[in-house]
């Protein structure tokens, strides 16, 4: 009999040595030849942190003294969130049914997988610029814009929550005779609706945050309101912006959180 | 009465999990479909009601041929036949009410199912199946916080609901403790006397497909080798019904259980 080893090591990565070695040796390379080479301008970099000084000075302390263009500012914000995310969520349900192998024919299939790609494929900001060009600056223009980044994220989710179903169900209510509308209500909807609701909350919540970026490309609420003063160089008022920003943000994710908690 | 002339069934290019087979059933028979895990016996079930498309052969029930129907006539013929299955199938997060009226959607308009506005004699027929399997407490309760056995009451309700002309059940007990599954057995066959309905359970407990069957249907490989009453089932039959893996006599096998 043999003796047992007593030794053991996890195999490597990359089986082969001169493969690893190498792979190591091409990124050690390649990350010193781009430090070498990339046009940094250490002059500018203190030019820079000198006027960061500057802007920071100005900013303090931050000035309170427009609240009710701070307030106007938000409550456009969070009207563009909530129409966005009703809206949103409104052609998400559609779209997420076309968008689910399990339930859509193929040709609805891909055109729905379609939509839900080109919605997901820019960043809101671009879709902000567009709908800026071909509605005009104001809020209108960025719930227009969450919407479709609603659409991208919602629909998305919802339809791989639809292909994830107990398919048991549909098969019952095909059984008894049921056609394809009362189908998808008993079947379907009951199963996805705590997804549903998750998603929209969470998404209220992301619309709100989106909703001063999109701003600040013309498209109304508090982003408009910062892009403003940060353009009159109003750095205390922006300061004090940018902190209601972040307190209304903190709020709203605690709050989502918890009733996503809830009914999860 | 329902006649199944020569179905066969085929996924993809294997070999077949259906072959030619042949299956009559009529009366207030409760008839047992046994055989081992591929033997083609959930398969059997579901091309009867055309869950599943069988490739070629009828099926006809009382006159309807179900092989030939498409689209709204399926929709309406499927009302005909009550189905029940092992996971239950039940719609988990709605009341058991709205579970046992969902057996009428064939019936009642789209507008009505989804505003649950349910036909008055729906409603008295309902409770009236309920009450018979006691059940009938438990109609605002949602279909999750019920026990196994209460659920697969729901189940059959929900299938009767229908007014079937034939009850299918697919391994209605697979998911059941021996006593619960014994009481739905029981249940199955008093109703198929009851009602005067014809009833097919594919089942793995022999026991008790011997001890609940007016007959017993015997598959291997897809194919009907044995059909007789439950007590000329002795060890010779019950070997070559559970002889060989299927495997050996399959090259593919399909997505059948």
């Amino acid at each position: 009999m043999s003796t047992v080893r007593d030794t053991w090591k996890k195999p490597p990565f990359i089986a082969n040595p001169v493969l690893r070695y190498g792979l190591y040796a091409a990124v050690a390379t390649y990350v010193v030849v781009t430090l070498a080479t990339l046009p940094i301008d250490w002059d500018r970099v203190s030019d820079g942190l000198t006027r960061a000084q500057r802007i920071f000075n100005g900013a303090f302390p931050p000035s309170f003294e427009r609240t009710g263009l701070l307030i106007d500012g938000f409550m456009e914000s969070l009207k563009i969130a909530i129409l966005a995310t009703v809206g949103g969520i409104l052609l998400s349900v559609p779209l997420a049914f076309m968008a689910a192998g399990n339930i859509a024919a193929k040709p609805i299939y891909l055109l729905g997988r379609g939509i839900i790609i080109v919605a997901r494929s820019f960043h809101p900001v671009i879709v902000a610029i567009i709908f800026v060009k071909a509605v005009g600056f104001g809020p209108f223009a960025g719930a227009l814009t969450l919407v479709v980044y609603s659409v991208g994220f919602v629909a998305k989710l919802l339809a791989e929550r639809i292909e994830e179903i107990d398919f048991g169900q549909v098969e019952a209510m095909r059984s008894a005779g049921a056609g394809f509308i009362a189908t998808l209500a008993y079947a379907v909807m009951p199963q996805i609706m705590p997804r549903l609701v998750g998603l929209g909350i969470y998404q209220l919540d992301s619309n709100l945050r989106a909703s001063a970026v999109v701003g600040i490309v013309g498209a109304g609420g508090i982003g408009a309101t910062l892009a403003n003063a940060f353009g009159r160089y109003d750095y205390d008022f922006a300061l004090a912006i940018t902190m209601v920003i972040v307190g209304v943000i903190l709020l709203s994710e605690a709050a989502s959180g918890f009733i996503r908690k809830r009914i999860a | 009465m329902l006649t199944i002339t020569k179905l066969t069934k085929r996924y993809g290019s294997g070999d077949p999990v259906l072959k030619e087979l042949d299956l009559r059933v009529e009366g207030d028979q409760l008839t047992s479909v046994i055989g081992s895990s591929g033997a083609g016996k959930s398969t059997l079930l579901r091309c009867i009601n055309r869950l599943v498309e069988p490739t070629s052969g009828t099926v006809d029930l009382n006159g309807t041929d179900f092989t030939k129907l498409k689209g709204r006539e399926l929709r309406t013929a499927r009302r005909r036949i009550g189905m029940v299955f092992q996971s239950f199938n039940l719609i988990d997060r709605l009341t058991v009410m709205e579970n046992v009226q969902s057996g009428r959607l064939g019936y009642i308009s789209t507008w009505a199912a989804l505003t649950r506005r349910y036909p008055r004699e729906d409603i008295r027929h309902a409770y009236e199946l309920m009450e018979r399997v006691g059940i009938a407490h438990y109609a605002n309760k949602r279909a999750d916080e019920l026990s196994g056995g209460e659920r697969q009451r729901v189940g059959v309700v929900r299938a009767l609901m229908q007014r079937p002309e034939i009850l299918l059940a697919d391994e209605p007990t697979a998911s059941l403790d021996p006593k619960t599954s014994e009481q739905i057995m029981t249940l199955l066959r008093d109703l198929a006397s009851e009602l005067k309905l014809p009833v097919i359970i594919n089942i793995h407990n022999v026991t008790e497909a011997k001890e609940f069957s007016d007959r017993i249907v015997g598959m291997r490989y897809g194919r009907i080798i044995f059909d007789n009453q439950p007590a000329a089932l002795g060890k010779a039959e019950m070997d070559e019904i559970y002889a060989g893996v299927p495997a050996e006599d399959r090259a593919q096998v399909g997505a059948a259980a």
